[in-house]
């Protein structure tokens, strides 16, 4: 597909190409970030890692940020024009053929319910379902590490039920634990920083997720399979 | 060697920051005025990023063990030298046992401590700057603490400063023509509309018209704004994505938070504009309960901004090379 069919859309001189499952927008001057605007799901993400390895490549990239079903480029110098550089992006997603990366799997020891699952109560009001039964539903659940980011070694879990979804809450809890297990929108992870956080607690996990001195900080990587085991259910 | 004499919390070791581990999740940390350290290591012929103490909190003090050469960049903090007044953005000689003090900022709000060879503590991931969320790197992955003694870098060539120090002009001056002067007491700061700025609707015209004050609860992490909401026309759940420092989020309340050099390296947050990375530093400059307001710039007007950032500092660097040189000539 040529450059020139792609949609431009400039609402407000905001610049965001949008073509063929995936859309392009700058944040600040440095960065663009290209949304695959499909569904949320493996196929896409499959896809992400697949840009992310050509895009790392290039000569005019600093960093790259896999997130989930998206990618943040950072560029070293601010680009004269940021057509080309959407476009080419673009160009790059429509190439980019799905690639399965071989991760591991670990299996991370959970007490489910206690002190530290502050939200399993609004997460029955809100599914209708009994406490045991949504922590069932979440061990059971086999997830995937999409992403890393947000804080050091934090992974960004795919997998989880829609019945179990719950928004991210409107006000952030101020102090919630490293180790807090947790619910953000359609997505599942661990806290790894004790500190404000705006997911919903279910329960606990002991394992350190990252080690800055260790020659690979974070435990998890894109692509790995992650299985929650109760460790004991206190409800 | 330099000794911490007195020091109130949250002033630390900073570099230019830990990129490339956004993709783990770990900040890039680094200096909240970027350019005051770049112009400081030129000055003093060391590495552009070399590590500096960034002070955001007054009074500070520290005692040089060694004579060495050093730089006060940034917040002009009324500094001195064993009770002589120290011009800042003058580089001069110190002898061992001297004593460094810097006030209350007149101007400004960080001021870099720049040492010739840097501040020499272990680079962590690639960097010597202190991440305080992660609890790792600069100084123990913490806060300066009275009693805390630093190591400086080797220096290959002393530099020979001359005697009354080489000054450049605050960058505030020298780059006058480069960036826009307040507005009614304003700070202006130039940014791009990014991804959900038109689902803003009409409030996305009242962002960029009205002014925003810094509230207290701001920080290296980010920067929260006080002033009339505004919010997108619908609510928005976005998925998890990588930002970077100057990236204008709105949470539901509709006050934006500016992320800092401390900030998470994603959110999902719906995000009205970005601010130009060559603005960032008057930001790190701006104070708490002051006022700013946005406006809109295109990528080659950053661009162009950002080139000429870059050839102001290397002309500091050029130049104190030269005048560096021709005084050790002559001796």
């Amino acid at each position: 597909m040529s450059a020139s069919t792609a949609k431009i859309i400039q609402p407000g001189e905001a610049l965001a190409l949008d073509r063929n499952g995936a859309r392009v927008s700058p944040i600040g001057s440095r960065a663009f970030l290209l949304e695959a605007t499909g569904d949320f799901d493996l196929a896409s993400q499959r896809r992400i890692w697949a840009l992310s390895r050509a895009a790392e490549l290039w000569s005019e990239t600093l960093e790259i940020v896999p997130g989930m079903t998206n990618l943040l480029v950072v560029l070293k110098e601010t680009p004269e024009d940021p057509e080309t550089l959407a476009l080419r992006l673009l160009d790059a997603w429509e190439q980019a053929e799905s690639i399965d990366l071989a991760g591991r799997t670990i299996e991370i020891e959970v007490t489910y319910g206690g002190e530290h699952a502050t939200d399993l109560a609004a997460l029955c009001d809100r599914s209708g379902l009994p406490d045991h039964e949504v922590v069932r539903i979440h061990y059971e659940g086999t997830y995937r590490v999409f992403a890393l980011g947000s804080a050091p070694g934090f992974g960004y879990l795919h997998g989880l039920d829609p019945r179990i979804y719950m928004p991210r809450k409107t006000v952030p809890s101020l102090n919630m634990a490293r180790g807090c297990v947790t619910i953000g929108g359609m997505q599942t992870g661990i806290a790894v920083l004790t500190g404000p956080n705006g997911w919903n607690s279910i329960g606990f996990a002991e394992l350190q997720m990252f080690d800055p001195m260790s020659a690979t900080p974070a435990v998890m990587a894109p692509g790995d399979t992650v299985r929650f085991v109760p460790a004991s259910i206190e409800l | 060697m330099i000794e911490i004499i007195q020091t109130g919390p949250f002033n630390t070791v900073q570099d230019l920051g830990r990129s490339g581990f956004r993709n783990i999740g770990v900040t890039t940390s680094g200096a909240m005025d970027p350019l005051a350290l770049k112009v400081g290591n030129s000055l003093l012929g060391n590495e552009n990023g070399a590590a500096v103490i960034e002070i955001q909190t007054y009074p500070f003090k520290l005692r040089f063990s060694k004579a060495t050469s050093f730089v006060v960049t940034g917040a002009d903090c009324g500094a001195s030298l064993d009770g002589r007044a120290v011009q800042p953005w003058c580089a001069l000689a110190v002898d061992a046992g001297e004593v460094l003090e810097l006030g209350q900022p007149r101007v400004g709000t960080r001021a870099y401590i720049c040492i010739a060879g840097g501040i020499d503590v272990a680079s962590v991931m690639g960097s010597r700057s202190t991440s305080l969320r992660g609890a790792f790197g600069g100084n123990q992955g913490r806060f300066l603490i009275t009693g805390d003694v630093l190591q400086l870098g080797e220096v290959a060539v002393s530099l020979k400063l001359p005697e009354t120090g080489l000054a450049v002009l605050d960058p505030a001056y020298a780059l006058s023509g480069v960036y826009p002067a307040h507005q009614d007491g304003a700070l202006v700061v130039r940014a791009i509309p990014a991804g959900e700025h038109s689902l803003f609707g009409a409030d996305a015209e009242r962002f960029w018209s009205q002014t925003w004050k810094i509230s207290t609860q701001s920080d290296r992490t980010g920067y929260r704004l006080m002033g009339e909401p505004v919010k997108p026309t619908t609510p928005v759940e976005m998925r998890s994505h990588g930002v970077v420092s100057g990236v204008v989020q709105v949470p539901p309340s509709g006050e934006p938070i500016i992320q800092m050099a401390d900030a998470n390296t994603a959110g999902g947050y719906p995000k009205i504009a970005g601010v130009i990375e060559a603005d960032l530093w008057r930001l790190g400059q701006a104070r708490i309960g002051s006022r700013l307001r946005f406006v809109r710039v295109t990528h080659a007007e950053a661009a162009e901004v950002e080139r000429s950032v870059a050839s102001f500092i290397d002309d500091v660097g050029r130049t104190s090379r030269m005048i560096c040189g021709a005084l050790q000539a002559m001796t």
